[in-house]
């Protein structure tokens, strides 16, 4: 027989048989393994704070240490529990994450109570905050069983998430902070709408795109190796588009603006096959982006800070202290509580790459950054591998929302592009985007357990199977 | 949906290699720029470490002139300055907020981050021992130094002016004293208001003390450039020191109605004089005859050699806060002003340092050493690692027999001309006084450069009184400058 004769195709078999030669295994060994790094990198950081401020191990670190471990361990054994071929990686990623920014909260508390004695210390309102995220991460595992239950929201997540987005505005509650209106006060609460709106948009544009997707995909004009959509199928990109600018207009809010847009055109997109929505959202960005530059001063403020930060007129204080701060590090860094990370305002939330580049260096700027990059890689191959449309579409844009947060925060912050004002995920001190931020990791691993889960295999026909099938679950 | 969600996954691994490249050319190539005080000196983080380190001691001969002693505050280490004022302007002065002198122009190295030092740096991390600077070595003649700032003393605390002295044969900086002066003890103190205040009183001050007038205020050189004038003429070929020279009362200036007369308004002791003559009387008719003759290129062109119309050749005191002054001969003259330029008048400026190679140049057989400060560079337990060899800024200015006459001349002019205050007991010295008018309102500058003994010399000294507390009538290169010189002198050759 000729080697190049081609294998006969197996004809087709009536049966459905496995849907995948692959199946993926639980790997919660290895879950465990790397979360007890995570939890030696986040206790030691803060073992490392001590030493390096104050010369000794705080007294607390087994306080610390044991609720940090409490909460880690809670949220692995969840995952057991309920999700137990969810992706091993994203919870480590985020225990490392979370664990390094709260040590870094604490030492930039230090560095600040060190100048001010009345500081108000931070980090320990961040444990909290942390707590509550693991509380509904958990909460978000137990009680969701299937992601694909959240498509009946559609609609009332994108009315939640624009009611969220109006908040900040309404009077008596909205505050004013730092400029940006994007904060909302119940009491002694505060609260950051947008980010809890985030999760809900990322919902809502999935479940809109998966019903019209055929719709937005017909092809209109092709126009150098373009397909442009129609023009009665911009509808709802115009809206959104509207919506950013107005976030950008009446709230001073540059990066959600961007973050809100840039995750729909990129879903948009991934629902539609068609690179004509990007090129369209593009240009759409572009207006926008001059429109904000010419009408909004602070947009105007910050792309002159960016192209000459030195320049005492152009308000560059706080990013030249920041890239201080970073080539103070340098390559190895000064060591936890080594630096002076306090000398940058607000260090501990907005520019907190900067302090940990400041006191781990460049090694643990790309260290960090490559933690952020596999968080997006994990999340973008659950999106891969999901079998449901709805899912796909969800775990993309989760994926997407934390790229382009990264890219636009940390961006802003080494002064590769504009600083526009948003939290850094996991490491930046701010309740609303911490709890936020566990949310989406919690869905991202309800999807990814669904889409590992070996599929369901049929039963050997038995004598009734033209009334029902009965399918096993593993 | 999977080829968009690939090529998404593309597009956002490129997003973070662009975050990755971007922090290493911030944290890598962009961070010595960013942590330099040069470029930016508002970096507090830079301030206060390089504040808090030990630094490396500023040595002349075996003495510290600078150093750092262990303190019990935040800071760590206190910079010292055992001399005081005496070596301000050198050594400078060292706070949190600035920093001028050596302490800023040999900064890598007092810190120990400078290239050479690495090897140390390396020795001191491995054997577990807090980084220490390294020393810079000074030119300096503890003695010559000492008379050059006790000499500017005499005349009052009041007193502008400065004293350079430079080795012919080498170019190293001997002596440099700028008057008036400050303590840098004050501006090195750790509470930053003191210090602050310190500085901002200096600054604030009419006669700014922290300007050193040997290198940053240039003048009419006066007379003494008729030194420069008979070195044109000597190496033209076409005079020698017997050659006659119009010696009138007055010399008729091209182009004008005006004349030129000499100091005494009388004649120089005839209508023809001898060049050498000329010297001694300093004689304005004379001189600007010979510089009319021979033209304000040629005068230029010598200029030049002995390194007018250059800035870059003396760096080892370059800071932020200081603005050296470029000696000049200007570009386009007249020939009334080629005339006033022959006699050191007109747009001709220099400062003592330039004038002090001007005399070094002639001592050297008309060669001319770039002037240096820093001598040598040693680590922090004295092992020599890199020292300074000694450069020529102009193989030959003059002819070493046009140089050998000049030095004649200048003998002559300290033995029976204006310099005789000069004179040492069995030395032969070589001189030439100034009194360089300015502005009628104003007093004239007194200058006087010199060197010994004239035949291989040491020294070579520029001395320049810009006002003292004296009558007019008493400003005189050879009443107020020439002593100081004679006492600088002495001090290298009797030790």
């Amino acid at each position: 027989m000729s080697r190049t004769s081609p294998t006969p195709t197996r004809p087709r078999d009536p049966r459905p048989g496995p849907l995948m030669e692959f199946v993926h295994r639980r790997r919660r060994g290895a879950e465990l393994f790397l979360l007890i790094l995570s939890l030696v990198v986040g206790i030691g950081a803060y073992a490392a704070v001590g030493l390096g401020v104050d010369g000794s191990v705080p007294a607390d670190i087994y306080k610390y240490g044991g609720w940090l471990t409490a909460l880690i361990v809670a949220a692995h054994l969840t995952i057991r529990w309920k999700a137990a071929y969810a992706d091993p990686i994203l919870l480590p990623i985020v225990a490392a994450l979370n664990g390094l920014g709260l040590a870094m909260i604490h030492r930039i508390d230090l560095g600040m109570q060190a100048k001010k004695p009345d500081y108000q210390a931070l980090a320990s309102s961040q444990l909290i905050w942390m707590t509550l995220g693991v509380a509904l991460f958990i909460g978000v595992l137990v009680l969701l069983r299937d992601h694909r239950r959240l498509q009946a929201f559609t609609y009332t997540s994108g009315l939640a998430a624009l009611v969220l987005l109006l908040l900040p505005m309404v009077p008596g509650i909205g505050r004013n902070i730092r400029g940006a209106r994007i904060w909302i006060h119940l009491g002694p609460l505060s609260f950051q709408p947008g980010e809890v709106a985030k999760v809900l948009l990322v919902i809502a544009f999935a479940g809109y795109l998966v019903l019209y997707r055929d719709a937005l995909a017909l092809a209109g004009r092709r126009v150098l190796f373009v397909d442009l959509p129609r023009g009665r199928d911009l509808g709802p990109i115009l809206a959104m588009w509207l919506i950013s600018l107005g976030i950008l207009v009446f709230q001073n809010d540059l990066g959600s603006s961007l973050l809100f847009f840039g995750m729909f055109l990129v879903m948009l997109y991934v629902a539609t096959e068609r690179p004509g929505w990007l090129v369209i959202g593009g240009l759409m960005f572009i207006a926008g982006a001059y429109f904000g530059y010419l009408t909004t001063g602070h947009v105007k403020v910050r792309v002159e800070a960016w192209l000459d930060p030195f320049n005492p007129d152009n308000n560059g204080y706080q990013i030249v202290q920041g890239m201080f701060g970073m080539a103070w590090g340098g390559l190895t860094g000064r060591g936890l509580g080594l630096g002076s990370p306090q000398d940058t305002p607000i260090a501990s939330s907005d520019f907190i790459i900067p302090a940990l580049g400041e006191e781990l260096g460049l090694t643990g700027v790309i260290a960090i950054i490559l933690l952020y990059g596999l968080l997006v890689e994990r999340a973008l191959r659950t999106a891969l591998i999901c079998r449901d449309n709805f899912g796909k579409l969800v775990a993309t844009g989760l994926g997407v929302v934390f790229a382009l947060q990264v890219f636009v925060v940390i961006g802003g912050v080494t002064k590769l592009i504009p600083l526009t004002g948003l939290t850094t995920p996991f490491l930046s001190q701010g309740g609303s985007s911490l709890v936020a931020n566990w949310v989406i990791i919690a869905l991202l691993l309800r999807i990814s357990d669904q889409a590992r889960r070996p599929p369901p295999e049929f039963l050997e026909p038995g004598e009734d199977m033209d009334s029902t099938q009965v399918v096993s679950m593993r | 949906m999977n080829r968009p969600i690939r090529n998404l996954a593309i597009a956002c691994m490129a997003m973070f290699l662009a975050l990755m490249a971007n922090a290493t050319y911030l944290q890598y190539w962009q961070a010595d720029s960013l942590n330099s005080l040069t470029e930016h000196d508002n970096n507090t983080r830079v301030k206060d470490a390089t504040f808090s380190e030990p630094r490396g001691q500023i040595l002349v001969g075996k003495k510290a002139i600078a150093l750092s002693k262990k303190s019990n505050d935040r800071f760590k280490y206190q910079r010292v300055y055992p001399f005081g004022a005496e070596y301000a302007h050198i050594a400078g002065y060292f706070s949190r907020s600035r920093f001028g002198g050596i302490e800023s122009s040999q900064n890598n190295i007092l810190t120990g981050d400078a290239p050479g030092l690495f090897v140390n740096r390396v020795i001191d991390l491995l054997g577990n021992q807090a980084p220490q600077g390294g020393n810079v070595v000074l030119t300096l003649n503890a003695k010559a130094q000492k008379a050059a700032y006790e000499g500017l003393k005499a005349l009052g605390n009041n007193t502008r002016g400065a004293v350079v002295a430079i080795e012919p044969a080498t170019g190293r900086i001997l002596a440099m004293v700028s008057s008036p002066t400050f303590n840098p003890t004050r501006m090195a103190n750790h509470d930053i208001s003191i210090s602050d205040k310190a500085y901002d009183r200096l600054l604030a001050d009419k006669l700014i003390p922290l300007n050193n007038r040997a290198i940053e205020e240039r003048l009419p050189p006066g007379s003494t450039f008729k030194l420069v004038t008979a070195a044109a003429a000597l190496s033209s070929g076409k005079y020698n020191p017997d050659t006659l020279v119009p010696g009138g009362a007055s010399l008729d200036l091209p182009q004008t109605s005006k004349d030129l007369v000499n100091e005494s308004r009388g004649s120089c002791g005839g209508n023809k004089i001898t060049l050498t003559r000329a010297l001694e009387v300093s004689c304005n008719v004379a001189f600007g005859a010979v510089g009319l003759k021979l033209g304000a290129d040629a005068l230029r062109e010598q200029a030049e050699k002995f390194g007018f119309n250059k800035r870059d050749f003396f760096t080892d005191l370059d800071d932020p806060l200081t603005s050296q002054a470029t000696s000049e001969f200007p570009q386009d003259v007249d020939a009334p002003q080629t005339a006033l330029s022959a006699i050191g008048q007109a747009s001709v400026t220099a400062t003592p340092l330039q004038m002090a190679m001007v005399a070094a140049g002639i001592a050297n057989n008309g060669r001319v050493m770039t002037p240096y400060l820093v001598d040598e560079i040693r680590s922090a337990d004295l092992d020599v690692i890199k020292p300074i060899e000694p450069k020529v800024l102009t193989p030959q200015a003059i002819t070493p027999s046009a140089a050998s006459k000049l030095a004649e001349m200048m003998v002559a002019v300290v033995d029976n001309g204006t310099g005789r205050t000069a004179q040492i007991p069995g030395i032969k010295v070589a001189g030439k006084t100034g009194t360089a008018q300015s502005l009628p309102s104003r007093p004239p500058y007194a200058w006087f450069v010199s060197f010994a003994p004239s035949v291989n010399a040491r020294v070579a000294v520029a001395v320049l009184i810009q006002d003292a507390n004296v009558d007019r009538d008493a400003i005189s290169g050879s009443g107020l400058a020439a002593p100081i010189a004679k006492s600088v002198m002495e001090a290298v050759l009797n030790p």
